[in-house]
């Protein structure tokens, strides 16, 4: 559905995308991971026909975005990384405007957003300025889908937004996953990966690997211990200095490490036990390569 | 239609929720008429003249009775020599000293001619120029009116000001602050509002829409041109009813060439809105570049005929200059379309010129 092809992009003298390339399945959700500054909003800026790249194609549902991009723009409903809906109009208007720009009417595809939109519905006099994150969101993504369009694209769309509120989210892009329609979704959030059916894991304007998630940590190809202990930096530190640790870092609660030698060494209060890689492992080893 | 409808609508749902913009749109062609109608004004009135007066004659006091009559003019004081001149110009007691000669009426009818000295303090030199010439016209005046008993035939001069015989300053004003707000509302907040659409990120969705940039673009014209013309209806009524300022030409021209002059600036505003990103920049370069030199360069305060060659040149590609030039023409002195061809094509070219070019310049995608 939609296809990019050694996609590059300059600004200035920065190169924000280096050789892009992906293919992305009909009805999938497709992630693109990856932290900030990345590249992920140009490379969407690109697929929405807002932006030229420099050199490479791409192409929505066999339509090229630059040549077809007025076709395009009719069938992708794009959600950009900033709240983008003007937050003096009420709800209502918000929706209504969008659903006359696109040539359409709220009745019309009323059913589409129902699940979504009826959330926010009781707010529909309050001003979009006065949302709080997570219906914001809520009120973006109904705006997006209001056309009723094949593409979906939304650049971080949970980003700034509540647990419960991104749990939610991503439960109906499952929803209008089923109903057909392809989405293509980016998040700094190693976590969300797993929600999606295929990832990328992008970095500095490149892509590292592409895969389903749970094929990605399963070719992990090192064996990954956690470890912890009181004082997990002093731990780091510790672990650093040695010279049979091939990999040591943070992840939340406790230390990732990959030996050199089979087996783990014992280390005054530390507790160690082995773990299975995340998709987050997979991305720090990637970026070490 | 239907989207360009509703594209309008929400135009002027921002403009009508925005307290601040509502009160610039509405409000400042009220304050800048009152300002520059009553409180910015060229003319001098509450002249206060200190007199000195040797002679106390029929003569002098005629011409110090027709000074205290004018509104111009309040007597202040008397004084007994001319040492005490400066003193009371110093103090601030006197704007003006009235010296009259000693024997005053007999020198008149003797030998002719006798002097009166008007000093003035011209630490302001317009304002001390103005006074002195309201003192003279009024010493001529009264001068013509005892010419039947003076016996000296002296040739009085008939100064007369043309169309605003009384030189009442809001003759000058009226059309200097329809020009200045068309182009303020029309060209500062078209570009602002187009370019917080950049700024917001709300234009990314509007430009992934199919929506053509053209309808885009022309509603975000359209509210600003309806306010315009509301705008330059309420000052022309405040300029008839409250200035006082007649009205002698045709409405119809009028108001053909003010709209003429609105879209010279909308295509103004949305040349500034394609060229820069944020709203401050759009704010200062309309501010900078289009308010200052309509202000200064446009003949409303300073005549462009005063200006050295090299800005009167760059007063010619100024549009308020030329807008300016036609209502005073249109509306005060009351000529025929027929005399003012020359602006009207200026302008006319203006338009077309600014608006192709920022059409052209609108892009389809983002940077």
């Amino acid at each position: 559905m939609i296809t990019a092809e050694d996609l590059h992009k300059n600004y200035g003298g920065t190169e924000a995308l280096k050789g892009v390339g992906f293919k992305v399945n009909r009805g999938e959700i497709f992630g693109i991971i990856g932290p900030d500054g990345g590249g992920k909003t140009t490379l969407f800026r690109i697929l929405a026909t807002l932006t030229g790249a420099d050199s490479g194609r791409a192409s929505i549902g066999g339509l090229d975005v630059v040549r077809d991009f007025g076709q395009i723009r009719r069938m992708i409903g794009y959600m950009p990384g900033r709240f983008s809906l003007y937050p003096d109009l009420t709800v209502e208007e918000n929706l209504n405007f969008y659903a006359m720009v696109f040539g359409t009417a709220v009745a019309d595809n009323y059913n589409l957003v129902r699940d979504i939109y009826g959330q926010i519905e009781p707010f529909r006099k309050r001003r979009a300025g006065a949302l709080s994150g997570g219906m914001k969101q809520k009120l973006a993504l109904s705006c997006a889908l209001i056309h009723r369009p094949k593409v979906l694209m939304l650049d971080e769309p949970t980003t700034g937004v509540d647990p419960v509120s991104r749990r939610e989210f991503w439960q109906m892009l499952k929803k209008l996953k089923e109903q057909g329609m392809t989405i293509l979704v980016s998040t700094p959030c190693m976590d969300e990966a797993t929600l999606c059916d295929r990832i990328a894991l992008m970095q500095n304007g490149g892509i590292l690997s592409i895969d389903t998630p749970e094929k990605m940590v399963a070719a992990y190809p090192e064996k990954l211990y956690a470890a912890r202990s009181g004082n997990n930096y002093r731990l780091l530190e510790t672990l650093k200095a040695r010279n049979d640790i091939k990999m040591c870092y943070i992840s939340g609660e406790s230390l990732r490490v990959i030996f050199r030698t089979e087996e783990t060494p014992k280390m005054e209060g530390m507790e160690i036990r082995r773990m299975e890689a995340t998709v987050e492992d997979c991305f720090i080893y990637l970026m070490q390569q | 239609m239907k989207q360009f409808i509703s594209f309008v609508q929400k135009e002027f749902r921002h403009i009508f929720r925005d307290r601040r913009t509502m009160l610039i749109l509405i409000g400042m062609p009220i304050v800048q008429i009152v300002l520059f109608g009553f409180a910015i004004t060229t003319e001098v009135r509450n002249i206060n003249v200190v007199l000195l007066d040797p002679a106390k004659d029929r003569v002098t006091r005629q011409i110090t009775e027709k000074l205290a009559a004018s509104d111009y003019f309040n007597i202040v004081g008397i004084i007994g020599n001319s040492h005490e001149t400066e003193r009371v110009l110093l103090d601030g007691t006197a704007d003006m000293v009235v010296a009259f000669d000693e024997r005053f009426d007999e020198k008149l009818y003797r030998e002719g001619k006798a002097a009166v000295q008007l000093i003035v303090d011209a630490t302001d030199p317009n304002t001390a120029i103005t006074e002195i010439n309201y003192a003279a016209q009024i010493i001529r005046e009264t001068q013509m009116e005892m010419s039947g008993i003076s016996p000296s035939g002296q040739i009085i001069p008939d100064m007369r000001m043309l169309y605003n015989p009384q030189m009442e300053s809001a003759y000058n004003f009226v059309p200097g602050v329809m020009g200045l707000i068309l182009m303020l509302i029309c060209a500062m907040m078209t570009s602002i509002s187009i370019v917080r659409e950049k700024e917001t990120g709300t234009m990314e969705l509007l430009l992934v829409s199919p929506v053509k940039p053209p309808c885009i673009i022309l509603s975000k014209a359209v509210p600003y041109l309806v306010i315009s013309c509301a705008n330059m209806i309420t000052i022309l009524l405040m300029a008839v009813f409250v200035l006082q300022v007649p009205f002698a030409g045709s409405v119809a021209w009028m108001a053909a060439i003010s709209l003429l002059y609105i879209l010279v600036c909308l295509s103004l505003g949305l040349l500034i809105s394609t060229l820069v990103k944020t709203q401050v920049a759009a704010m200062l370069i309309s501010g900078v570049l289009l308010m200052m030199p309509a202000l200064l360069l446009s003949g409303m305060i300073y005549p462009v005929e005063n200006m050295p060659k090299i800005l009167e040149s760059v007063s010619s590609i100024i549009p308020a200059r030329w807008y300016i030039a036609s209502v005073k023409k249109l509306m005060i002195q009351g000529l025929e379309i027929s005399c003012v061809w020359k602006e009207f094509i200026i302008l006319l070219f203006m338009a077309v010129f600014l608006l192709a070019v920022s059409i052209k310049k609108f892009k389809l995608r983002l940077q």
